[in-house]
């Protein structure tokens, strides 16, 4: 098991023991007001993915051998998700998160967040991710 | 008086649960529902008469050319106007807009003026801003008030005679403000300028004569009226029809063919290139039947019944931000709760089984004009009722409490 599928692991064991709805998005929300590692220099346009609806902003580091990814948006309940997602993929190597597949989301039963509309950029964000995780392998050579 | 019961009932789809929840569809200005009779239209023509119109000779051509024919007959009796000729059938209202935006073309030179609101939908920009490109001419566009009306004195001083056409919507989709449409035509008029009317929110909710009007066009959307998608409504005056050339060219629109030269057909035809949304098209004239049972004054005072009673029940929340606070408003309330983003509130709203609109309702200019990046619209149709509204202050206080 990589590292990147024992965290989604730990967050589907996590939110399994909410009984609704209710609860869970609760958790989201809080996880959402949550203060975050987020340098506000990097809310301009370059760093933006825009949504139909709430905008995400996102930028990567690189330490040593891994990614850090930090990412803001202007609405709480996908910036819950984006913490979640942070978590997944923060910290891993650009070989793991390349090759990720995400199941977490369906599996938490979030998948509607991620839907067609792209209301909320996830969806891009994602696919940012890993574009940014291919530009640290090549530059590693 | 209307019989409610039987209207809801002509609506399977209001039983649907999401999320365990009854649904409550507050998003009408997107699409209304669809009641049996517009579906049965439907299912009865590929059963029993689906074929080609307007071509061949065998029974179910036949039987569908008329029924198509009538439906025209129809729109063209529920909307006042004089003649079929009048009534062309196409995609949709952006389909329309965009159809009357490029073969007006012919008319428009460079310097020459298109003026439009604050307040238009995308498609009521977009198709304009084309035209103004290929011809050289200036769009402009007159402003909205802090209420959500239309700037008349500004749309008076915008007025002169290089202005060749006017497009203006009747009812804002994201405002709910009713427009003057009598009195703009009329200051228009005075520059012969022609009235292009954006009927897409005013169909279904209030009694249009677009003779009484005097607009040159007017337009709407089968599925704003309870009919299906994939069919929309131009209403043009025969003279402008006449000089306007056809949109596009294929099967239906023409006379004769050859490879020199082809002649069109007439009105309507030469603006139906190609097959039609027959069945779509059919269904319409169901729809109107099912509107025109119940009473479009009726209807009226209904939805502001329901609006009314929502108005009340907004006012005292002291976290509601209204957007549009004209005093002629149509059945539509946009709004945002203070501090909390309109995508939070709206998932929130969906898990409770309410459904919503929620962005900017593609009026990106209007919402960025009031530095909005989005609101939340609740949209009423016939079929909802007091209790929903009630059901949806109670779900709206709940969500605010979650995310602040």
């Amino acid at each position: 098991m990589t590292s990147v599928e024992k965290v989604q692991n730990e967050i589907v064991e996590e939110l399994s023991l909410f009984s609704d709805w209710i609860e869970k998005y609760e958790y989201l929300i809080e996880l959402g007001k949550d203060e975050i590692d987020f340098n506000k220099k990097f809310m301009k346009d370059e760093f933006l993915i825009n949504g139909c609806q709430s905008k995400v902003w996102l930028y990567a580091k690189q330490k040593n051998s891994k990614i850090t990814f930090h990412a803001y948006s202007d609405a709480i309940m996908t910036k819950g998700i984006i913490a979640l997602l942070i978590k997944v993929f923060s910290n891993q190597s650009p070989d793991d998160i390349i090759n990720s597949k995400l199941e977490f989301i369906d599996k938490i039963g979030l998948k509607s967040h991620l839907s067609a509309t792209r209301a909320n950029g996830l969806m891009s964000m994602i696919k940012q991710i890993k574009i940014y995780a291919i530009g640290f392998k090549e530059k590693n050579g | 008086m209307i019989d409610f019961e039987k209207i809801r009932s002509s609506f399977p789809i209001l039983d649907v649960k999401v999320n365990d929840n009854k649904l409550v569809y507050f998003d009408n200005a997107a699409t209304t529902q669809t009641p049996t009779q517009v579906t049965n239209s439907i299912r009865d023509y590929f059963n029993k008469q689906n074929s080609n119109i307007h071509r061949g000779v065998h029974h179910l051509s036949n039987i569908s050319t008329e029924d198509f024919e009538q439906s025209r007959k129809k729109v063209k009796e529920f909307i006042g106007a004089e003649k079929e000729e009048e009534i062309v059938f196409t995609k949709g209202t952006t389909d329309s807009i965009n159809l009357v935006a490029t073969s007006f073309q012919k008319f428009l030179k460079s310097g020459d003026e298109i003026l439009i609101s604050e307040m238009e939908h995308h498609s009521n920009i977009v198709p304009w801003q084309l035209c103004a490109e290929k011809t050289g001419a200036k769009l402009k566009v007159v402003s909205v008030t802090k209420e959500g009306e239309i700037d008349i004195d500004h749309l008076e001083k915008l007025l002169n005679k290089k202005t060749k056409i006017l497009s203006i919507t009747h009812i804002s989709n994201t405002l709910g403000t009713i427009n003057p449409i009598t009195e703009i035509t009329k200051l228009a008029r005075k520059f012969d300028t022609k009235v292009f009317i954006d009927g897409a929110q005013a169909i279904a909710h209030q009694k249009v004569n677009v003779t009484e009007l005097d607009v040159d066009f007017y337009c709407f959307s089968a599925h704003k009226l309870y009919g299906p998608t994939g069919v929309g409504i131009l209403y043009g005056k025969e003279e402008i029809l006449e000089k306007l050339p056809p949109y596009q060219g294929g099967g239906e629109m023409i006379e004769m063919v050859t490879f020199e030269k082809t002649t069109y057909a007439k009105l309507p035809s030469k603006f139906e290139a190609g097959t039609p949304n027959i069945s779509g098209v059919i269904a319409l004239s169901k729809a109107i039947e099912f509107i025109e049972d119940i009473n479009l004054g009726l209807i009226f005072e209904y939805e502001a019944m329901l609006l009314n009673h929502y108005n009340e029940k907004s006012n005292k929340l002291e976290y509601y931000e209204p957007f549009g606070t004209s005093l002629n408003k149509s059945a539509i309330a946009s709004f945002n709760l203070k501090k909390v983003h309109h995508y939070d509130i709206g998932v929130l709203l969906d898990n409770m089984g309410v459904a919503v609109r929620t962005g900017h309702h593609c009026t990106q200019p209007l919402h960025k004009k009031f530095n909005l990046a989005g609101t939340i619209r609740a949209s009423f149709g016939i079929y909802n009722t007091k209790n929903e509204i009630d059901y949806f202050f109670d779900c709206l206080s709940r969500a605010y409490k979650m995310l602040y």
